[in-house]
């Protein structure tokens, strides 16, 4: 009988391990490999640690990398900020009838291609966009302004990716809520600010936790919205990546880029569970 | 036994170090129905699932027909199990749910409408083939569960409480009719339950089991009126227990522990102890006995309260001028119409009914 | 506070404004999109210069409309082809680790799972470098020492594939794992104990029961594939997807055939995932 069972583990084992094995493994262990690869004085294959040596030496790698991980840090933050008031709107205080509607129609927008909505808004801002054109026919404006390529823009548009990262893991854990844990807390004499940080936010934690990592991962890793709506000056980390890559073939160098884009990731990550004492597994699911 | 249908020598079952079936030799007789009777826990579904072959034994042999089934899959058992929760397939109706099993044989389709149709009216529920599983009441669900598992006409259908979920009223009937159904498909059944009325009521043999041991398998008849342990005589049916000392053995007189004495029988293993258990049932002590009568033990009541249960009424009762309070059967009849709150009442029980087994 | 709750005429006010505000936020860059997809114009740019089908439907000289586009329509066929065998092969894959995690037990389950969730943490452009890295490495192996060219280790469709395949899995993995876990093993047990193979069990039970999970799953694999960019950048060969095509386009310049197409993509996948939720609604 053991054996029996044990058939049914294999096959569902095999697929599995080679998935995880061939893809995730062993790409990434070559990843620090390649990162690590160099050639001597002499021009021979050797191991070195000049790679992440040129990171730290040359001034605008690591301070786009910094950049890239504080901006992707307030993207995230941001965010939560403009998603939570309408997640809190959509599930507790507009009538229960619409909230399957608006939920619906926030999510949307989120099944189009990254691009077309960055494309969208290019199509708005720029300086011979949408919106110029607007302002102009309106007088409220003489000379176009240009909108586009700017810090600013670039987190909008960062913001606006996210959002619904953000907003299905806050909606589904505030529907959980029960609507009587703050009826109680308001019959208990609590104010609407001592509702909110005592009853609510806790009680959301779980799913801020799970929205926030994901967003902070999809920002970090963007690639799109820094290039296309970000300034020439703005330069996103990811981007310094693809340079070494395909532009200057130096996969050495674009392979340390991408494992110390990939620490940087799993600490902001595992500190962030750490600080709110939670799992990845249940984060994610 | 001449023809037993399973036989199950030395089967244990331990999880981690406790011990959930131990060492169980029994065998079940071809076409009867056997019970096993036990409180909650005790290990009956373990028991089960091994004869199922969804749970392996950690040692002893089980055979089916004279074949060792330990190295069969569940799939190859001629054994088929109707679960506690029941089961039945919500993807599938019940035509689909009962011919289920026959289409895993590669019947061919004609044979398979015949037999579904057949057990269908069996259980009394022709024409509810295209029904969803989710349209049906407790009580179709469960004869819908039975039909399933009978029309691959197994050597043994095991049932794992499968009235449990069902209301009083409805557990009462289904009683009665698993019963007639069993006689008449001559199916062997094994049904596992923790309510002694079930077991009594339709069993042909029942094992009473505790701690993962069997305690007494015997007719329901001779499992209530002779109780091989304490155990037995205080789960079948209800019972007063007094805690006695011992006075003179052969023949046996005990004293409770506020002086009265009694005659009595020892009942179980032996034992020297000069402490006991007396076991006296509430049907046992006769309510004004004839004077007449010998080898009785007479003693006053004075009554407390009346349960009014129909045929069932009982009293509760203290014992000459103690505190101590038994029950005892009050039949309904004008004999007995005088008997009020605060009567005293002569009483009286046989020796033999008076059972002393080892305290604990 | 809240729809029970009194509340003041201000906040209810104020609170709605914000949300009206938001969902135009929301929807403004699409619905620009769409609308000048059919602007009479060489360019996606007010003003509207009448209503034209040109985007679509024109054969040169001037313009060239969508549908007479060979480049994007042609990376329209490659990104649906990816997206076929990518939600193939994930569905299939993911619902093996789901049975693995929900249903067996072995020793390192845990670190495996941990491992197998990992992929949606890990940034997607450092999944393609890696496997590109690695197919590179094999490629080189094989050369160096069987002479043999291997053609999908270099970037190409297959590589692309197998990339958006390795994370994408973990998703198929999460969604059909929370429905397994509400599945009731007593009916697998029931199954066998009426005579049906492990295989037939999952055929006739488990598969039935997990049916709109394998759908939607594999309805979003497809989108998530369809859309995919980040990780699809480092893989891709001379079979260009949708989107690395329209990044290429918009990149240097733009011409209203891009709101064409996008037109189409917003309404096809709009489609998409509103039968997909009708459907899971129904469901449930
Ligand atoms: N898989 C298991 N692992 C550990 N203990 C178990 C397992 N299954 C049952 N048990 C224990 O074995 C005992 C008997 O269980 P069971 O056979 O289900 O009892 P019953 O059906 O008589 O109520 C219980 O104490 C239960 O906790
Ligand atoms: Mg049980």
């Amino acid at each position: 009988m053991k054996n029996y069972f044990r058939l049914g583990l294999l096959i569902f084992l095999t697929p599995v391990l080679l998935w995880l094995v061939l893809l995730i493994v062993i790409p990434h262990i070559e990843l620090l490999l390649m990162s690590l690869k160099g050639t001597d004085d002499y021009g021979n294959p050797a191991w070195t640690f000049s790679h992440y040596a040129t990171f730290f030496n040359e001034k605008i790698y690591w301070y786009t990398f910094v950049r890239t991980a504080v901006y992707a840090l307030a993207t995230t933050f941001l965010t939560f900020l403009v998603t939570f008031p309408v997640a809190f709107y959509i599930t507790k205080i507009v009538s229960k009838k619409f909230t399957g509607f608006l939920t619906i129609l926030l999510l949307m927008p989120f099944w189009v291609s990254e691009l077309v909505r960055v494309y969208g808004w290019m199509i708005l801002l720029r300086e011979s966009g949408v919106i110029n054109h607007i302002l102009i026919s309106l007088g409220i404006i003489n000379t176009p302004i240009e909108m586009l390529y700017n810090d600013v823009t670039m987190m909008m548009g960062l913001v606006y990716t996210s959002m619904l990262f953000m907003a299905v893991p806050l909606i589904s854990s505030l529907e959980g809520m029960d609507d009587s844990l703050i009826e109680a807390a308001h019959d208990l004499g609590a104010s609407p600010p001592t509702i909110f940080f005592k009853i609510i936010i806790p009680y959301a934690s779980h799913g801020i936790t799970s929205g926030a990592i994901v967003v902070f991962m999809l920002a970090l890793g963007n690639y799109l919205t820094p290039t296309l709506m970000g300034g020439k000056n703005s330069l996103w980390f990811t981007e310094q990546i693809y340079n070494e890559f395909i532009a200057s073939f130096n996969w050495n160098q674009g392979a340390a880029f991408g494992f110390l884009l990939l620490l940087l990731s799993s600490f902001i990550i595992w500190a962030g569970l750490k600080l709110t004492r939670q799992e990845l597994g249940r984060a994610l699911s | 036994m001449k023809n037993p249908v399973l036989e199950i020598e030395h089967l244990r079952k331990i999880f981690g170090n406790f011990v959930a079936v131990d060492s169980l030799s029994f065998d079940v007789e071809e076409g009867s129905f056997f019970s096993i009777l036990g409180p909650s826990g005790c290990g009956k579904t373990t028991l089960l699932r091994m004869i199922a072959g969804f749970l392996s034994p950690s040692d002893g042999v089980l055979r089916i027909r004279g074949k060792e089934m330990n190295s069969v899959p569940p799939n190859r058992r001629p054994v088929n199990l109707v679960f506690q929760n029941l089961a039945l397939f919500p993807m599938m109706n019940v035509r689909d749910n009962i011919a289920f099993g026959l289409k895993r044989q590669k019947l061919d389709k004609k044979t398979i409408t015949f037999k579904v149709d057949s057990i269908l009216e069996r259980v009394h529920l022709q024409g509810y083939g295209s029904k969803q599983v989710a349209q049906l009441s407790g009580g179709q669900k469960q004869r819908i569960a039975i039909a399933r598992s009978l029309v691959l006409e197994p050597s043994l259908l095991l049932l794992d409480e499968p009235l449990g979920a069902l209301d009083l009223k409805l557990r009462e009937q289904m009683k009665i009719e698993l019963k007639k159904l069993q006689s008449e498909v001559g199916t062997t059944f094994m049904y596992i339950t923790h309510d002694q009325s079930e077991a009594l009521v339709m069993s042909d043999t029942v094992a009473v089991m505790n701690k993962g041991r069997f305690e007494q398998i015997d007719t329901p008849r001779e499992l209530y009126s002779n109780p091989a342990t304490s155990f037995v005589a205080g789960f079948v049916g209800e019972t007063n227990i007094l805690p006695v000392k011992v006075i003179s053995n052969n023949p046996l007189k005990v004293a409770t522990l506020f002086g009265l004495e009694l005659a009595g029988v020892t009942a179980g293993e032996t034992t020297k102890a000069k402490e006991l258990d007396l076991y006296i049932r509430p049907e046992s002590i006769m309510l004004d006995p004839d004077a007449g009568l010998q080898d009785i033990n007479k003693f006053s009541l004075h009554i407390q309260n009346i349960l009014f249960d129909g045929s069932n009424t009982k009293v509760l009762a203290t014992i000459d001028k103690s505190d101590t309070e038994i029950t005892v059967a009050l039949p309904q009849s004008s004999q007995f119409a005088h008997i009020k709150k605060g009567s005293v009442v002569s009483a009286g029980v046989h020796a033999d009914h008076c059972r002393c087994y080892a305290r604990g | 506070m809240i729809r029970t709750l009194p509340q003041s005429g201000l906040y209810k006010i104020a609170f709605r404004f914000y949300v009206v505000l938001f969902y135009i936020f929301l929807f403004a860059p699409l619905i620009i999109t769409c609308l000048l997809a059919f602007n009479d114009s060489s360019f996606p740019a007010l003003p509207w210069k009448g209503f034209s089908l040109d985007w679509f439907l024109a054969n040169g000289p001037d313009r060239v409309g969508l549908f007479h586009d060979r480049s994007n329509l042609s990376s329209i066929v490659v990104s649906a082809q990816t997206a076929f065998w990518v939600s193939l092969f994930s569905v299939v894959v993911g619902t093996m680790g789901a049975f693995l995690f929900e249903q067996e037990d072995f020793p390192g389950k845990q670190g495996l799972y941990f491992l197998a969730l990992t992929p949606l943490v890990i940034p997607g452009v450092i999944l393609g470098i890696s496997i590109l890295l690695t197919a590179n490495s094999l490629g080189i192996y094989f050369e160096d020492n069987f002479g043999l060219d291997v053609p999908f280790l270099r970037p190409s469709f297959w590589l692309v594939v197998l990339g958006q395949f390795s994370f994408i899995t973990t998703f198929v993995l999460l969604v059909v794992s929370a429905r397994l876990k509400k599945f009731d093993r007593s009916l697998e047990e029931a199954a066998l104990n009426l005579g049906a193979s492990r295989f037939e069990v999952i055929r006739y039970i488990t598969l039935p029961f997990l049916r709109p999970a394998l759908i939607g799953s594999g309805a979003v694999a497809f989108l998530m594939s369809f859309e995919n960019f980040n990780t699809t950048l480092f893989l891709v060969g001379s079979e260009t997807t949708l989107p690395i095509n329209l990044y290429l386009q918009v990149r240097d310049g733009s011409t209203p055939i891009i709101n064409a197409v996008s037109f189409l993509l917003i309404v096809s996948t709009s489609t998409i995932a509103l039968i997909n939720l009708l459907l899971s609604n129904r469901k449930s």
